[in-house]
């Protein structure tokens, strides 16, 4: 995902207008800012610490501390793979390999066209009907190779495929 | 009109729940006005989901991992087919719910997780409207003489925590709800927040009135949306209800709760750092004391507890101290949602009074491993518990009896490993997952994860292995008695268990004849 810079400015502004500015509102308004933009930029950062009054350094320090909060954009779609030990037990570190191989890249990174990211996630708390994969808001059990790239093939914008998946939202 | 249930939790709808009811939306009884469709909460027989139940009037008659194919021949002349495949008779009746002894999980799957008429009908505020008639002191006092303690992993009495924040003299107090559930194996809060939401308000309520605070938080992970979307809702049916608000059901109370997001990190669950992260910083753990008792969010006392916690307070309060107490061994009072999953035939939520053992757990509930291989190791307590070989499975499931082998029940997670895997991965897992989590406070939990990972990946690369598991025995002492929290301190746990237990993993005898050590402890 981008998005030029005057246009993420005023995201940006309409969410520190609609926010209390103290300091408990501080990671709720970055997790909008990420679920808004994509990513919390240095420009963000500048942004939300004037309004907070903090400095930049305090802002970026609770950017880089959460996993959920990027500091640069990553592909159209993330799709976490459970990687805990109840996945594991199951197969996840094998259908890693899979996903891995299927997309010609590592957890951690994205596809070179800028579809997916691919990442590990920690449990989903879907520990009895795993491996377990997160795409957007969808939590999806009992995930096979195969299943993982019927799952692949429904996610929209890939050779003009604009089939949503169930109950996923921008990611 | 026949009622047609199809849950609507994270777990059922994960392998197809809505499609289902999708798909019986169209089915002839439905379009016909003869049957609706509840979006139930899922019961937790998760080898079950999805599961489709149909009222009639024995009982509600289940069936099985139904599919979209599976749901125009689920009648028969406007009736449950009984004679179908997938067809499990009355669902209550079924061995391993009858088996149970659900107190905190009785609700769920039964009802319409949002409706209060539904949680009223089955129990629902008998607690908190018991509590509103008794004083402050008189309800601490009742979760003391239950014995009641913390679900969330350290076992701390609940009763002792809420009378600290309770005699402490200031002017406004909190109460957090710990939601985070980051052990891996664990969904126990969750399917309890998105199929009785309702409860945990009420325990959460119940402790505001024992203490006397006015207002509450509940701090949810964020790898959890459908929870946060029900319980969301739940909130403000509450609040519309008059069960939150000025005036908590009517009374002179004033309590409020506040839902939060988390943000990945697996550290906010221990509690100071989850204080820290409500305060919008960074989640690095605090020194205590001071205690979060005393000095907890924004520096006003606070009782934090886990979700299961609140809940077994309704219980506690709904049935009487004594009555609780009944339930389970010696200091391991009431029920305990265990949580079966990883490798198992029948995994879900099973719910039972401590002190069961393990094996009882694994093969009447659990069923054996899902692959049909034999099971080789148990992970108990989350991914700081220990890795159980077949020789500890008859330990009871108590806190006590669990401390014993050196090992914790921790959040009630088990998860279930057959034969292919291999433990000496594992262990390294365990170390690379405390490197990934690490708050970066202290250094033996900081640097130590990451030499551990570094030297099992060398004792697994046979490199010096007699050296590098003495490094091994040392890195975990350190980190046991270094580290400021339980994330560096319990690290070791699973891993002493893997060299003790599954020694021949990390010292393979590939390339030559085995390397004997001698493993201590
Ligand atoms: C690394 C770490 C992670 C923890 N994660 C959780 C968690 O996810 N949920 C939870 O309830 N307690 C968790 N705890 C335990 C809490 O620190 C604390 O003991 C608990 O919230 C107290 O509530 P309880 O007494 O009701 O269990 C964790 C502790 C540590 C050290
Ligand atoms: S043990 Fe680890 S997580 Fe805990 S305070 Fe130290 S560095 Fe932070
Ligand atoms: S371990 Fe994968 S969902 Fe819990």
């Amino acid at each position: 995902m981008t998005i030029d810079p005057t246009r993420e400015q005023a995201v940006i502004a309409d969410l520190l207008a609609q926010t209390p500015t103290d300091a408990e509102h501080l990671l709720p308004l970055l997790l909008q800012v990420q679920a808004a933009v994509g990513f919390v930029s240095p420009q963000a950062i500048r942004q939300v610490a004037q309004a907070f009054n903090l400095s930049r350094a305090e802002v970026y320090g609770v950017v880089t501390f959460y996993h959920d909060l990027r500091e640069a954009p990553v592909g159209d779609h993330v799709i976490q793979l459970c990687m805990a030990e109840a996945c594991q037990a199951v197969g996840c570190r094998e259908l890693a390999a899979h996903a891995s191989q299927k997309l010609g890249v590592p957890l951690g990174e994205t596809t070179a066209d800028g579809h997916v990211h691919l990442e590990a996630g920690y449990c989903f708390g879907n520990c009895a009907l795993g491996p377990t994969v997160r795409i957007g808001d969808r939590i999806v059990g009992g995930v096979t190779p195969a299943r993982f790239d019927e799952l692949l093939e429904t996610l929209p914008g890939r050779h003009g495929n604009t089939r949503p998946v169930a109950g996923e939202s921008a990611a | 009109m026949t009622r047609i249930f199809v849950p609507n939790d994270t777990g059922a709808r994960s392998v197809g729940a809505d499609e289902v009811a999708a798909a019986l939306m169209n089915a002839q009884v439905v379009q016909s006005g003869l049957a609706t469709i509840v979006r139930n909460g899922s019961r937790g027989a998760y080898w079950l989901e999805p599961l489709v139940e149909i009222d009639t009037p024995s009982g509600r008659i289940g069936f099985a991992n139904v599919t979209v194919d599976d749901v125009a021949g689920l009648f028969a002349d406007g009736l449950p087919d009984q004679t179908h495949a997938k067809c499990l008779g009355v669902v209550d009746a079924l061995p391993w719910f009858a088996g149970q002894t659900r107190l905190t999980f009785a609700r769920v799957g039964r009802i319409d997780p949002l409706s209060l008429s539904d949680y009223r009908a089955l129990g629902g505020f008998a607690g908190l409207e018991r509590g509103c008639t008794m004083d402050a002191k008189a309800i601490v006092d009742e979760v003391t003489v239950s014995g009641l303690r913390g679900r969330g992993g350290a076992a701390f009495p609940a009763g002792i925590k809420w009378n600290t924040v309770r005699n402490a003299n200031a002017p406004q107090k909190y109460i957090v709800c710990n939601a985070d559930e980051g052990d891996s194996g664990t969904f126990a809060d969750r399917l309890l927040m998105e199929a009785d939401p309702f409860q945990l308000i009420e325990g959460m309520t119940i402790a505001a009135l024992a203490v006397g605070a006015t207002r509450g938080f509940v701090y949810l992970r964020s790898e959890y949306p459908h929870a946060a979307q029900i319980f969301g809702r739940a909130l403000t049916i509450a609040r519309e209800a008059g069960v939150l608000g000025p005036s908590v059901l009517g009374t002179a109370h004033t309590f409020d709760i506040t839902l939060r997001m988390g943000g990945g990190a697996y550290i906010c669950g221990e509690e100071t750092a989850l204080l820290e992260s409500l305060e919008g910083k960074r989640g690095t753990v605090r020194p205590k004391p001071p205690l979060p008792a005393l000095t907890g969010l924004f520096g006003c006392p606070t009782v934090i507890n886990n979700v299961l916690t609140f809940a077994a307070a309704t219980d506690v309060l709904a049935r009487g101290a004594h009555a609780y107490a009944g339930l389970g061994v010696d200091r391991s009072t009431g029920t305990m949602p265990f949580q079966l999953g990883g490798n198992m035939q029948r995994g879900g939520v099973v719910e039972l009074g401590f002190g069961v053992t393990l094996r009882d757990l694994l093969e009447r509930f659990g069923g054996g491993s899902y692959s049909g291989r034999p099971l080789r190791a148990i992970q108990v307590g989350g991914p700081l518990g220990a890795y159980l070989p077949a020789s500890q499975w008859d330990t009871p499931l108590t806190y006590e009896h669990f401390a014993a082998i050196g090992a914790m029940l921790g959040h009630g997670g088990i998860v279930a490993f057959d034969d292919t895997v291999d433990m000496a991965a594992q262990a390294e897992f365990a170390m690379a997952f405390c490197a990934h989590e690490s708050c970066g406070k202290c250094t033996p939990c900081r640097i130590g994860s990451t030499r551990g990972v570094e030297v099992i990946q060398r004792l697994r690369r046979r490199e010096n292995p007699r050296l590098q598991w003495q490094v091994l025995e040392e890195l975990c002492e350190t980190m046991e008695f270094g580290s400021l929290c339980a994330l560096g301190g319990l690290t070791p746990m699973p891993v002493r268990s893997v060299m003790k237990h599954f020694s021949a993993d990390l010292l393979p005898s590939a390339g030559g004849g085995s390397v004997t050590v001698e493993v201590g402890r």
